[in-house]
């Protein structure tokens, strides 16, 4: 499935901002990725492993923090995976 | 350095009078070049924190995942953020930096004064992760004419 790279994380990945990994499901897609360019992980997930609070992961339009089987959910070949670090700030 | 076209720069500018005095975000999309990040479009976000929008911005996720699907089709990157202050100062606050996450862009801040923009500022954040980063002042060049895709 494709995992898309957002800006900031591409530095990680060779420049590219797609890519191709197996996995049957979210977590295993994200275990794939992580285990293909390891200088991800610190960015993504805590010292502890848990999912940095400001890193969002959707499962085509959906955010897995919400999905009732979370990273456990199954993908096919089609699904996309998109990461998308939060924006927001004020004065 | 970052370039943004006349148009674009006086659009998000504009952006931030039309929400005064809330705050008004959106994202810029184009490409990072040897010389900074180039700006081709803007796009408008809505503002999330209805709670605290006088002070405070935050764009859905779900948002961003439409912008950057947009910024693909166009072979564009999101190069940047831009978002306005009403009556404070066009310079990142505390809460701007500790909610940065992304690093080689542009973050724009324009200071609305009394429902008129004022001082437009960009922010370069650098580094390469939540313990190293930080924003350093960059120079934003104006274009008279739109650079072309």
């Amino acid at each position: 499935m494709n995992i898309h790279i957002p800006t900031p994380l591409r530095a990680y990945t060779g420049g590219q901002q797609t890519v191709n990994v197996p996995g049957a499901t979210v977590g295993e897609a994200l275990t794939q990725l992580v285990g293909a360019y390891p200088d991800l992980r610190q960015n993504l997930y805590t010292g502890d492993g848990k999912l940095r609070s400001f890193v969002n992961i959707y499962l085509n339009d959906d955010d897995i923090r919400y999905l009732p089987a979370k990273e456990a959910t199954a993908t096919g070949e089609d699904d996309e995976l998109t990461i998308i670090p939060s924006i927001a700030g004020g004065c | 350095m970052l370039k943004l076209s006349h148009a674009d720069y006086e659009a998000l500018r504009a952006h931030g009078e039309e929400t005064y005095p809330h705050e008004c975000c959106g994202a810029m999309l184009g490409h990072a070049t040897p010389d900074g990040n180039q700006v081709l479009q803007i796009v408008r976000a809505g503002n999330t924190r209805t709670d605290r929008a006088h002070d405070r911005y935050n764009i859905a996720p779900e948002e961003l995942i439409k912008i950057q699907r947009q910024a693909r089709k166009l072979g564009f990157d999101i190069v940047g953020f831009y978002h306005s202050h009403p009556d404070c100062p066009a310079q990142w606050s505390k809460t701007d930096f500790d909610e940065a996450h992304w690093v080689g862009c542009s973050y724009v801040i324009t200071r609305v004064n009394q429902g008129k923009a004022d001082v437009t500022n960009s922010f370069l954040l650098t580094g390469t992760n939540e313990e190293d980063k930080q924003f350093i002042d960059e120079p934003v060049e104006i274009e008279m004419e739109k650079t072309q895709a």
